[in-house]
């Protein structure tokens, strides 16, 4: 055998390894889950509103971790699309070529910090920090976890733009300065909207990377499962879930343990159809200039 | 015989590179100049002196006056974008914004804080008919522009810049892109465009020169070798270099 087919190989093998591992995980997910709703009705888990699986009382209603995942989404998001966008458009409009490349690489550390140490920043910094202004916060909230999980997804937000925008054929640019636009003008007449497909999919992952996020809520945003939308009170987000149930000590095969498969496909549904949608813009976007 | 513009002892200097040396010329009022010379001979670069547009580059420096109606654009209390809404450009590449037609020839009006539908309409209108446009995408207003052919869209960009009613327009090399019909189209407009324009074009095509200029200044390494009405330029130069390089000996 040559080299060639031996590198052919070993590159099918890795890209199978990849698809059969998808495919275990959704067979795991799937049969588990399907184990599950055999003992919960679909009704009562899209419709109760407590989860209290490792009670007495038990409850199995999804929604308060869907709830609790969609504030602190929410919430990181709010922090990470304008700071990120304004970022984008400052380093791809304005800012010198030097200054630039200096900013760019310091920004995407942020995403390489441990997420670990995210959540005992969020813990032990800025909820403190909040309460000295805000009383009555809970040391456990998800308006720390989400502030500094959206401080976190900045540079995926301000990095994606700035390709996008850095894409988009100088000559636009010229001709709108030329037009006598000012850069303002031509930030938000013409390269934000020339790059808006690009900017949607770095807005769309900066939400799958919050609702996927799960060391920033478990560590800093708390474990009780509440229906709420207050910021300041302890909540649990799926992903949180996950975990306390993972570390803890429910016996495997339990209805206890399968409650975090169903906690899992819902998790998996969200960021699919992130994908998907993100996908298409993709798509959409390439057909358009070519 | 008005002059519009004037250079006065202009260089231009990218960091050490000195890219223009000591030019000196004055442009006429509603006639078509053309800059002729070899690629890299700094035609652009002048060009781009004239609304600014070498701003933006980081290496670029000016030594000398450009003036526009007498006034140094160059001065201080000049503010660059009113300039420009004065000084209309069409780059070398049909540039169209990935917007509708309607909004790409809109744009500098709406720019200059115009709203008003009708008047946006109106001057729409007549930038696309001055363009020679209008016939041709009056029913297809709110299509992007990026679904016209290369011509159409060079058409359409000039028509942007004369949306917003400028006195001068700066074209480099604008139908380097185009096919010979387009580029027979875009010359006939140029032409028709000085009656109310000062224009001054870079252009590759000796014959184009010929055809639509009133006055062609020929550019050597950043030296202006040669200035005078086209038809002396074009039957009896004076500079041998002139002469070789309009007769196709080199460029
Ligand atoms: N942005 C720039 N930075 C450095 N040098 C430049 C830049 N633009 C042009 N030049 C140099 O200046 C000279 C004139 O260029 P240009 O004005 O584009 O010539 P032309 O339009 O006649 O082909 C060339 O030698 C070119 O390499
Ligand atoms: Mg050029």
């Amino acid at each position: 055998m040559n080299k060639e087919k031996i590198i052919e190989g070993l590159l099918k093998l890795s890209a199978s390894i990849t698809i059969l591992t998808t495919i275990g995980i959704l067979y795991v997910l799937l049969s588990e889950s399907i184990s599950f709703f055999k003992e919960v009705s679909i009704l009562e888990f899209l419709t109760d509103k407590e989860w209290t699986p490792l009670f007495v009382n038990k409850h199995f209603g999804i929604l308060p971790l869907v709830m609790g995942t969609l504030l602190t989404t929410f919430i990181a998001v709010s922090v990470a699309i304008p700071i990120g966008i304004t970022i984008a458009i400052y380093l791809s409009e304005y800012a010198p070529n030097k200054f630039r490349k200096i900013v760019k690489p310091l920004l995407e550390i942020l995403a390489a910090v441990p997420t670990i140490v995210y959540g005992f920043f969020a813990l032990v910094v800025v909820t403190p920090f909040l309460q000295s202004f805000i009383p009555g916060m809970s040391g456990f909230n998800s308006l720390s976890a989400g502030i500094v999980m959206g401080i976190m997804i900045i540079p995926y937000v301000s990095s994606l733009s700035e390709d996008a925008l850095r894409a988009v054929p100088k000559a636009l640019r010229n001709a709108s300065f030329g037009m006598g636009a000012t850069r303002l003008q031509t930030a938000f007449k013409v390269m934000v909207p020339a790059a808006s497909s690009g900017i949607i999919v770095s807005i769309i992952l900066a939400f799958s990377r919050a609702i996927g996020e799960t060391m920033i809520v478990a560590i800093a945003a708390g474990q009780q499962p509440r229906l709420t939308l207050n910021p300041l009170v302890p909540i649990e987000t799926i992903t949180a879930y996950i975990v306390q149930v993972s570390l803890g000590d429910v016996a495997h095969g339990s209805l206890e343990y399968k409650t975090i498969f169903a906690a899992g496909i819902t998790l998996f549904l969200f960021t699919f159809i992130l994908n998907n949608i993100s996908y298409y813009i993709r798509k959409k976007f390439k057909e358009q200039y070519e | 015989m008005k002059n519009k513009l004037e250079a006065k002892n202009v260089s231009v200097f990218y960091d050490d590179f000195q890219a223009l040396n000591n030019i000196n010329m004055s442009f006429e009022e509603n006639a078509v100049t053309a800059l002729i010379g070899p690629s890299g001979c700094g035609k652009s670069t002048y060009l781009r002196l004239f609304n600014r547009m070498n701003d933006y580059i980081e290496s670029f420096r000016l030594e000398g006056e450009i003036l526009i109606d007498k006034k140094n654009i160059y001065n201080k209390n000049i503010i660059v974008e009113d300039l420009r809404k004065n000084i209309g450009m069409v780059f070398q590449k049909p540039n169209p914004f990935p917007k509708s037609i309607f909004e790409n020839v809109a744009y500098g009006l709406r720019i200059q804080g115009i709203k008003n539908k009708a008047i946006l309409r109106i001057k729409v209108r007549k930038a696309l008919q001055q363009a020679a446009l209008w016939d041709e995408v009056k029913n297809d207003l709110d299509k992007s522009a990026l679904t016209l052919s290369g011509g159409q869209q060079q058409r359409l960009c000039i028509a942007r810049t004369l949306a917003v009613e400028p006195s001068i327009v700066l074209m480099d090399e604008p139908t380097s892109a185009l096919d010979p019909i387009a580029t027979a189209k875009v010359e006939k407009l140029i032409y028709e465009l000085k009656k109310e324009y000062t224009i001054i074009i870079v252009t590759h095509n000796m014959q184009q020169a010929k055809r639509i200029s009133d006055y062609t200044a020929f550019f050597y390494m950043g030296d202006l070798i040669e200035y005078n009405k086209t038809e002396h330029i074009f039957t009896n130069p004076t500079h041998d270099r002139t002469q070789n390089y309009i007769t196709g000996r080199f460029g």
